[in-house]
């Protein structure tokens, strides 16, 4: 109880319960994990550029730059899952939950693809996390990503279920979809220089 | 589906407030009865206070640490203990110094007050706010408990390389310390996130950027600055233990890597750590000394810029710790420069505190004491910095007791005495019962005096060539007078510290009830009863003004219109608090509990393999998608509009 008397002013019944990005809160708390994230992963490319310093070249001798083809074909896949996400978020937006559910599930094959595709990745680094700080340095930077694919591929898939449940029409849900994808928008962000760092910039400095 | 309009759910307003309101608010934000509502619990001040409660046990122990480390030193060739007890002691007490008390703390008090000073029913994220509070004590038990195991870390608390490296430090000792960091990081960026939200997002309708109690400003910068650089230690002790655990070469020159690598991270962090922990302080001096000068602080626009200065300062002197190192010339006038500068800012904020004492009406209470405490200690501690900032003296006194004084100064000076006073200021709020003033004046003097004594002469063994970390010292340096005087400091020092919590606990249980604004304060947690009940305030209060008490003396203006069967808080914009929606606030919940003690189990097996990652993964995913999961009736809001 208050100790003041109240003195009323106005009433806030009317205002609406839900709304899309910087109004509502889970936006800002989407957007507070992107910058700790962000930090880390700025962090980390950091200290590749550090080690790298260390070295005559890149990768050290004798060993050689990562083969290309899975990363690249994860690249051009995560890319392209950008499409559906979109669809599902413009549809989130404007509240259509059958464009919504249909397209969640549309993402699924994407998702097994890119984590197909990531299995072999590790398997073409040509050098192990324990031969150098080369070494370590890749494959810290080739984890961190898949922790951060997992997760979302983890969250994404518990959420394409609940938006099928009788409670995928609540609005809170629809905002969490709509949240959800543009996680998605940073997390392939953050892979584009990550692959560049693995796979190019060996090949570009030597 | 049924559709509802807004207006036919039951909300506050003319036709439901007072006492029918009370009891309709505490059903809804009520807790379960007994140990399950204690375990379920997503209110603020609850977990608050347990935070708070448990950092100073955790201080408590260190400073027993520090104790012994004192006896130990009181004498040349003293053998209470063998040396490696004592590197022990050492690690120990700065680490839970740091990690599990001073951090923690600060984060503890900005989870109690700042939902109510900005006028909200809960934190942001309420549930994530829980989870924090089990992930820190489960952090701080481990760490405990390895040291009573006799597998406490002995690296120093900030544990360079290649002292903690795989080579050096064989064992457990050092991952249990770098897997503490992970607990405490975890711990500490979750509340930085529900700050930043609840502060942009959750504030008072009218209560604009610039209408933003002090406090609320320093905990948004200082929840910013946790953000940015949490992160590095983070990822450094990650890469820590995975050079001892997998085999990698981060830290390890013979494959390439560099142990000074291990410094940038550390340091990048932890210079702005102690910025984390100084800020909060500030924030705390600006509250006490406006409601004991009875005048609101001097030249409040340029605090807050002193405020943001000082937090992007903060990430740009980290080298400064690194001078001994060997740096190129520039590197050296660089971070010379940035340090110095640091204290244009923080002297501006000192002339704010005191033009606003001398322009005021000073009343003389204990939490005021201890604003004059910390501008004494602060400066002194303060100053010696600068002295640092010249590369030729900080070579002469680097890794000297010198430092040992000068941290002491700025992290006692700048953060325990504003805390002590916090904690004596907002006490009535939290309890309902003022702390007793003689005694409070008593641990006062126990507590500024023993400080100065124990400290104080450490600035002159430094100087004599005392090192820092030396379990002992031969007799014939001329070191002995002045570290028997320092041991008798500490013990008054602890004295002082004792006598506190023996005031605090007596108070809490026959103290002079309070009542609502007992200091007759300005601030918006004063609007509300003492202690809050647990929906903070009946209605939503408006403001108008940066000392809404003060400009409001006869009645509180409020907006009525939240439901009041079901928990819902008032989102408004991030400048202006203009109401903007009105959201949901999560109800009681077991999954924050059973996902920390998950990550946990993790966490403490992934020191011994790292297929734990693999494997503990399972469970935390599955307590993460129950606690995620939405359950309880559906919403009777209306679904498709």
């Amino acid at each position: 109880m208050s100790a003041l008397p109240p003195k009323f002013e106005g009433d806030l019944a009317e205002l609406p319960t839900h709304a899309f990005g910087h109004r509502s809160l889970t936006w800002w708390g989407v957007v507070a994990f992107f910058l700790i994230e962000g930090t880390a992963f700025g962090l980390a490319i950091g200290v590749y550029f550090f080690l790298q310093g260390l070295e005559n070249s890149w990768p050290p001798e004798p060993w050689k730059p990562a083969d290309l083809l899975a990363g690249t074909l994860f690249t051009i896949t995560i890319l392209l899952s950008e499409i559906p996400s979109t669809i599902v978020k413009r549809a989130a937006e404007r509240h259509d939950l059958a464009t919504v559910r249909r397209w969640m599930l549309v993402l699924i094959p994407f998702f097994v693809l890119l984590l197909v595709f990531r299995a072999f990745e590790f398997n073409s680094l040509n050098v192990k996390w324990d031969d150098n700080a080369y070494g370590s340095i890749i494959w810290t930077l080739l984890f961190l990503h898949l922790t951060h694919i997992l997760t979302d591929v983890a969250d994404s898939l518990v959420l394409t279920a609940l938006i099928w449940t009788k409670r995928g029409g609540e609005n809170r849900r629809i905002v969490d979809v709509s949240e959800n994808a543009m996680y998605w928008r940073f997390v392939w962000l953050t892979w584009i220089p990550i692959y560049l760092l693995i796979y190019w910039v060996p090949r570009w400095v030597k | 589906m049924t559709v509802l309009s807004g207006q036919d759910l039951p909300r506050d307003g003319e036709a439901l407030q007072g006492a029918a309101l009370h009891a309709r608010l505490e059903r809804t934000w009520g807790d379960a009865p007994g140990l399950w509502g204690w375990l379920t619990t997503t209110d603020h001040k609850k977990i608050g206070r347990r935070y708070i409660v448990t950092a100073f046990v955790f201080m408590a122990l260190a400073g027993v640490l520090a104790l012994a480390m004192r006896l130990q030193l009181a004498g040349p060739e003293k053998a209470l203990m063998t040396p490696d007890r004592y590197n022990q002691l050492f690690t120990m007490h700065g680490t839970t110094m740091m990690f599990l008390f001073a951090v923690p703390v600060m984060e503890a008090m900005a989870i109690y007050l700042v939902p109510l000073m900005i006028g909200t029913r809960n934190i942001s994220f309420p549930r994530l706010n829980a989870f924090s509070y089990w992930m820190y004590l489960a952090g701080g038990i481990l760490l405990w408990v390895a040291f009573l195991l006799n597998i406490g870390p002995d690296a120093g608390w900030f544990s360079y390389t290649p002292l903690s490296g795989p080579q050096f430090s064989p064992g457990k000792r050092v991952d249990i310390w770098a897997q503490m960091i992970t607990f405490t990081e975890v711990a500490a960026l979750a509340v930085a996130v529900e700050i930043v939200a609840t502060i942009l997002k959750q504030r008072a309708p009218g209560m604009t950027l610039s209408r933003m109690p002090l406090f609320v400003w320093t905990m948004l910068v200082v929840a910013l600055m946790v953000i940015f650089s949490m992160p590095s230690v983070a990822l450094g002790s990650g890469l820590l233990i995975s050079d001892r655990l997998i085999g990698t070469h981060f830290y390890n020159a013979y494959e390439h890597g560099d142990p000074l690598l291990w410094q940038h991270l550390f340091w990048f962090f932890g210079h702005p750590e102690v910025y984390i922990i100084f800020l909060p302080g500030a924030g705390f001096v600006s509250h006490i000394t406006e409601t004991f000068t009875r005048r609101p602080v001097f030249a409040y626009p340029a605090m807050v810029l002193s405020l943001v200065t000082v937090g992007l300062l903060a990430f740009g002197v980290w080298v400064h710790h690194m001078f001994a190192t060997g740096l190129p010339r520039t590197g050296y006038a660089f971070y010379t420069a940035a340090t110095m500068a640091v204290s244009i800012p923080a002297g501006i904020q000192i002339f704010c505190w005191i033009a606003t004492i001398w322009d005021g009406r000073p009343r003389f209470k204990v939490p005021f004491l201890y604003v004059f405490a910390f501008i004494f200690t602060f400066v002194i501690g303060g100053l010696s910095g600068v002295m640092q900032a010249s590369v030729p003296i900080d070579l002469q006194v680097h890794d000297t007791y010198f430092i040992v004084a000068h941290f002491h100064y700025v992290l006692v000076g700048g953060a325990v005495f504003p805390l002590l006073g916090a904690i004596d200021y907002w006490f009535p709020k939290v309890t309902g019962r003022m702390m007793g003033e003689a005694l409070g004046k008593v641990s006062f003097w126990l507590v500024f005096l023993g400080f100065q004594v124990t400290f104080f002469p450490m600035h002159l063994l430094g100087m004599w060539g005392m090192p820092r970390r030396v379990y002992t010292y031969p007799t014939g340096m001329g070191w002995d007078e002045m570290n028997l005087i320092a041991t008798m400091g500490s013990f008054a020092l602890a004295a002082g510290f004792v006598l506190y919590i023996v005031n605090a606990l007596n108070s809490a249980r026959r103290g002079a009830i309070a009542g609502p604004n007992p200091w007759d304060a300005a601030g918006l947690e004063w609007a509300t009863a003492s202690p809050p009940p647990q929906y903070n305030f009946a209605h939503i209060p408006v403001v108008t003004s940066r000392t809404p008490l003060w400009d409001n003396r006869n009645h509180l203006p409020v907006m009525t219109g939240l439901r009041v069967d079901d928990r819902e808080v008032l989102l408004t914009t991030v400048m202006d608090a203009v109401p903007d929606l009105r959201e949901p606030s999560a109800l009681p919940s077991i999954w924050p509990l059973a996902s920390a003690l998950a990550t946990t189990c993790m966490f403490i097996a992934s020191i011994f393999t790292p297929w734990a990652v693999v494997i503990g993964t399972f469970p935390i995913a599955a307590a993460l998608i129950a606690w995620f999961w939405p359950k309880g009736p559906m919403s009777p809001e209306p679904v498709i509009e």
